[in-house]
């Protein structure tokens, strides 16, 4: 093994999902492949490595970014948010529940990523029209053609939201 | 090699070819069921539609169903999962394996009760008998041996017994995939594993002649280069350290020759002019077939369509000994183990194939291909397990791609503009290159080795399933038709099972045309198809798409424009009708869809409406969007940028009714929207625009191109 990158390694320090770690890494590699690899939090999807699908979205202070185009210098100090930290079984996130009881998907490889964008919406606005939601999803893609149970889900989430 | 009861009749589904009880369900100790399924999850949500089906049939509560991952060392071999087959194949034999094994437990019951087996009754699968006499499937496990072959004796329930199938049953996947637990492929991790990453060329075929490896090895965390010929792989102790070395890889390489392109812009002309095998697939002939007074000939087009899973394909692999276990989304995990036996050369039974979920699948995509990927690789890892995933640009254009395909129809018409006679021609590679069932490897690096295997050119299975000429036939009473489908002999741009395979295009060619005659007469579309649909079913769901849709009281122009379209799949699957909303000049937007289905008996009703939902949102992608892009030397739509697919903000209202007909026999719903959904928007945009679209998709360019044509 060679130790020219080596030395590229740093140790980070980042706030992921409520709890403080530290990893050691190259500051400038995507923070998907250390939630993934380093951390194995596996709910966020690889699934372009571009910033243009939507299946690593995860949040960082509360806005949904692409983690795979986001270098981990960037979350460093940050709140990261990943869907694990949304909510459990226990205790779900009402956009999990809601995405149980609308069927919301078919393969579901894109759910993580459309999670976290909802939560960033629901967060700005509790109260988000359909349009509004289907504009803020237009980052995420879906394959499977299951958009319209996913806004519905989004849409009664905000529902339950605001009704508790 | 199939197996008949004892009447001589062939066995339901795959029972027939998988007749032994024993390999599709077992009583374990704990109180459950485990059942073992040869097809698997590719994002239907068949898991859950089986899980109600053994539920209804041995009346155990379905927490306790237990789906085994199917592997080939044990499930039963049910072929590929695709062709929407699953629940007539699985399904149907799993119900009836369900029912046989629930008879020997009754009369097992019986006897150790000392009473009638009729008396008995199942509840939850606790066996209870007349004065609170008890006992269990799972007590009785060790006295009744599932390890015979099925009589095809014990009938299933009838449908008015049946509590769980017929209702919507949540999903037994999602809670893992919104809470975001491993799940997928992607997410497996074992122990030791390395990550690999494949070096591809652009063109089909050509040859790597310069690679500087240096500059790959010196990346902190580079373990090991594999090569063999023009296949190269690189291996690295993590994910990005491979991505290091594969881009440093990339910029190193020189390659040389391969397949040349065809011109993106004369692509029909294309088709049409290569070398072909011709077959005349149906014709009819009835004596009403007069002599013509006119005649009416369009032309019409599909391009290559693009997998586009959100995932790129992944597998893993590890030797151990002579032999390789390799983990894949594949569709046929036994098809993908002949191929991998085939080109590492090991007998069968040194390859074992576990399936693991991917993300959704809609055909033969890149699954198989990294399988292979994954198990070269995994050579030169020394027993360490491989995980090989593809990169997003593999994905979208070393996968196969759907054919593009150019379609005539001409109809000879009487003098009231009637149809006396319709030929329907295709030109397309055919639709079928999957792993297995050829005598050649199809997989991508078989042809890349040093001693490579030849490159296959795809092939159309026959009528009625058929590939290129899938649901060619006019499903309408007419008097006289030949169907003709010209198989290209060159295949440059690698293509094979993408859903629905020809059915998408030929019911877009025949719908339109179909609408194209209406038109002429001046005959109401949904009129003028229910005057030549004899089969009852077809035209229940076409009135009942009308009907639900407010055709009769629609109101088009300035912009809005509403169209119809039907099939059935495969001319033997699902019925689907589709009412289309569109509006808009330029940019068409498609506002609304109303499909009504008949897929006879239905397992999950919402099961059936998420799949058909779906396939009518991605038809409307590919109706709308979907074109892979090419020069002469390279796939240039190799990012979602230079492929965009349908987005939230563009996706209609979709709604689905399903007919109901518990007494028929069930039948996929995955691919039965394809068609009827581009024909219906096609048609949806001649009436808003006055403008016939015969070249999909359907985007401002192709819009203005038809505007100039008429
Ligand atoms: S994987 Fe990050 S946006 Fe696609
Ligand atoms: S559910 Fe499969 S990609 Fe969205």
């Amino acid at each position: 093994m060679s130790g020219t990158s080596k030395a590229m390694a740093e140790r980070v320090k980042l706030r992921v999902n409520g709890a403080e770690t530290a990893v050691e890494a190259d500051p400038a590699s995507p923070l998907l492949g250390v939630l993934r690899e380093t951390l194995g939090l596996t709910g966020s999807r690889f699934g372009c490595g571009a910033g243009l699908c939507g299946a690593c979205f995860v949040l960082i202070d509360g806005h949904a970014v692409p983690s795979c185009d986001t270098p981990l210098w960037a979350a460093a100090g940050k709140e990261v948010t990943t869907v694990e930290g949304l909510g459990t079984p226990e205790h779900p996130h009402p956009l999990q529940q809601a995405f149980i009881d609308e069927q919301a998907m078919q393969c579901g490889y894109c759910v993580s990523g459309i999670l976290m964008s909802a939560a960033a919406l629901l967060r700005r606005n509790a109260d988000p029209s359909e349009a509004e939601v289907r504009e803020v999803l237009d980052r995420n893609l879906c394959r499977c053609g299951a958009h319209n149970r996913m806004v519905r889900a989004v849409l009664k989430a905000a529902r339950e939201m605001g009704a508790a | 090699m199939s197996a008949t009861t004892q009447q001589g009749k062939a066995l339901p589904g795959s029972l027939a070819a998988n007749p032994l009880l024993a390999q599709w369900l077992r009583f374990k100790p704990e109180g459950t069921v485990e059942v073992s399924p040869g097809k698997v999850e590719i994002g239907q949500g068949i898991l859950t539609a089986l899980t109600q089906i053994v539920a209804d049939e041995l009346d155990v509560e379905p927490a306790r169903v237990k789906l085994k991952v199917a592997s080939t060392a044990g499930s039963p071999n049910e072929g590929v999962t695709s062709g929407s087959l699953s629940v007539q194949q699985c399904g149907i034999a799993l119900r009836h394996a369900c029912a046989e094994a629930r008879a020997m437990f009754l009369a097992a019951a019986a006897e150790r009760l000392g009473v009638e087996a009729g008396t008995l009754a199942v509840e939850d699968g606790t066996i209870v008998g007349p004065e609170n006499a008890r006992t269990s499937y799972w007590e009785l496990a060790g006295f009744v041996s599932l390890d015979v072959p099925a009589s095809g004796k014990a009938a299933p329930k009838p449908a008015a017994a049946r509590r769980h199938t017929g209702h919507s049953a949540a999903r037994v996947d999602i809670p893992d995939k919104v809470f975001g637990r491993p799940r997928y492929i992607h997410d497996l991790k074992l122990p030791r594993m390395l990550h690999g990453r494949v070096l591809r060329p652009q063109a089909r075929g050509a040859a790597l002649v310069a690679l500087n490896e240096e500059a790959a090895r010196t990346v902190a965390g580079f373990v090991a280069l594999a090569r063999d010929g023009n296949f190269v792989g690189v291996l690295a102790e993590t994910e990005a350290a491979a991505e290091r070395c594969l881009a440093l890889l990339r910029s190193g390489a020189e390659w040389r020759g391969g397949e040349e392109f065809p011109d993106e812009a004369k692509l029909t002309d294309w088709l049409k002019s290569q070398p072909v095998e011709t077959k005349t697939v149906d014709s009819r002939e009835t004596a009403r077939a007069g002599s013509p007074a006119g005649r009416m000939r369009r032309q019409y087009s599909r391009p290559f369509i693009a997998h586009g899973s959100i995932a790129p394909s992944c597998a893993l692999a590890r030797w151990s000994g002579s032999g390789v276990h390799v983990w894949t989304h594949s569709q046929g995990i036994y098809n993908l183990r002949a191929e991998l036996a085939a080109v590492l050369k090991l007998p069968l039974e040194e390859v074992v194939v576990e399936h693991a979920e991917g993300a959704g699948c809609y055909g033969h995509n890149g699954a198989d291909d990294v399988a292979l990927d994954a198990a070269l690789l995994a050579r030169a890892a020394d027993g360490r397990p491989v995980r090989v995933l593809w990169t997003r640009e593999d994905e979208l254009t070393r996968a196969p791609f759907g054919a593009a395909m150019a379609v005539e129809i001409e109809a000879e018409l009487d003098g009231e503009g009637e149809i006396l006679r319709w030929r329907h021609e295709l030109w397309s590679n055919g639709h079928a290159a999957r792993p297995g069932r050829g005598s050649n490897p199809v997989l991508l690096a078989a042809s890349e080795l040093a001693e490579p295997f030849p490159r296959v050119v795809s092939t159309n299975p026959p009528l009625p399933a058929g590939g290129a000429e899938r649901n060619a036939v006019p499903i309408y009473d007419l008097p006289a038709w030949d169907i003709v489908s010209h198989r290209l002999l060159v295949m440059p741009v690698r293509v094979s099972a993408l859903r629905s395979l020809g059915a998408f295009a030929n019911v877009f060619a025949i719908e339109s045309f179909i609408d194209e005659l209406a038109a002429e007469r001046g005959e109401d579309p949904v009129a003028f198809r229910l005057r030549h649909l004899g089969n009852p079913r077809a035209r229940a769901v076409l009135e009942a798409a009308a009907g639900r849709a407010g055709w009769g009281s629609r109101r088009g122009g300035e912009g809005t424009g509403y169209g119809v379209a039907l099939a059935r799949y495969k001319n033997m699957g699902a019925y689907c009708a589709v009412v289309a909303e569109v509006e808009g000049e330029e940019d068409i937007r498609v506002r609304r869809l109303v499909l009504a289905v008949d897929v006879g008996e239905v397992i999950n009703p919402d099961g059936v409406k998420n799949q058909i939902e779906g396939g009518a949102i991605q038809a409307t992608s590919w109706t709308l969007k979907e074109a892979v892009r090419f020069d002469r030397t390279r796939i240039t739509s190799d990012n979602w940028e230079d492929y965009p697919i349908l987005k939230f903000s563009e996706v209609p209202a979709v709604e689905v009714e399903i007919l109901s007909r518990p007494e028929e026999p069930p039948m996929g719903a995955g691919e039965a929207a394809q068609g009827p959904v581009a024909g219906a928007i096609a048609n949806a945009v001649f009436d808003a625009l006055g403008v016939r679209v015969r070249s999909l998709p359907i985007t401002r360019d192709n819009i203005i191109a038809a505007m100039e044509l008429s």
